[in-house]
């Protein structure tokens, strides 16, 4: 049966861990492997961190979560109504950041790698809409 | 997350707890830098054995370590890395800056 939920937090940095925590623990009920948990807190926290890091660069906004959960299919979408990325494809780059020196610029490889499929949209001044698609395995592997 | 040092002979070893995230990041970077620059070792080890959990804001944190141990020409050494962590590292190609050592 398909199943939701839907989270709405400031963007502050504390918030990164609560958000990751509350997503692992809505899909916990597709009965993921410890790995895949690992992977969506991962790529939920990149997620999250973009929008408090960049789109919500010198204010504080609202970040909308929500997840839904279909037989083994997990659909989580992280959106925001910050600035929004002029450049999508080349924000995607591997390495490319305007985050300062102590980021990696690996966000979206990460979510990218993490997850089953990643779809980026933006419009400047607007916002972003980050969707990532998780498919839990076990249920249906060896396990 | 918590940062323990322990210094023996011209290794500095830190020794990481808890969450590595964009939150945490900045405050575990004050604290290896402080004390990196206070003691100038010829080796900086940071120990990954308690590290719950860590997204990309990790890989800037080693890497920025990389390069402040690089400026007093220090070799940085990343060790006990339990096994997602290390997934995120080897994607990062983090292995090119230093030495990546497994949890057993």
């Amino acid at each position: 049966m398909k199943n939701e939920m839907k989270l709405t937090v400031p963007s502050i940095s504390a918030n990164e861990s609560f958000v990751r925590v509350a997503v692992a623990a809505f899909a916990a009920r597709l009965d993921p492997t410890i790995e895949e948990i690992n992977d969506i807190k991962t790529a939920v926290s990149e997620a999250v961190t973009n929008a408090i890091v960049h789109a919500y660069k010198n204010e504080v906004g609202k970040i909308y979560i929500t997840v839904t959960a279909d037989e083994d299919k997990l659909k989580i979408s992280v959106r925001d109504r910050g600035c929004g990325i002029e450049n999508v494809k080349k924000a995607m780059e591997p390495l490319y950041t305007t985050g300062g020196e102590e980021r990696a610029g690996l966000g979206f490889a990460v979510m990218e790698s993490f997850t089953d499929r990643l779809t980026v949209t933006s419009k400047k001044d607007k916002g972003t809409t980050v969707v990532m698609i998780k498919k839990i395995r076990s249920k249906y592997g060896c396990k | 997350m918590l940062i323990k040092f322990k210094k023996e002979k011209e290794t500095l070893t830190a020794y990481l707890e808890g969450e590595i995230d964009h939150h945490t990041a900045a405050f575990a970077r004050n604290e290896i830098d402080t004390e990196l620059m206070g003691g100038t070792p010829a080796k900086l080890i940071l120990d990954f054995g308690g590290v719950t959990f860590m997204d990309s804001s990790g890989i800037g944190l080693v890497m920025g370590r990389y390069k402040t141990a690089n400026s007093i020409n220090a070799a940085l050494e990343v060790s006990n890395i339990p096994q997602n962590i290390y997934k995120l590292m080897k994607l990062a190609g983090l292995e090119k800056l230093a030495e990546l050592k497994r949890k057993d």
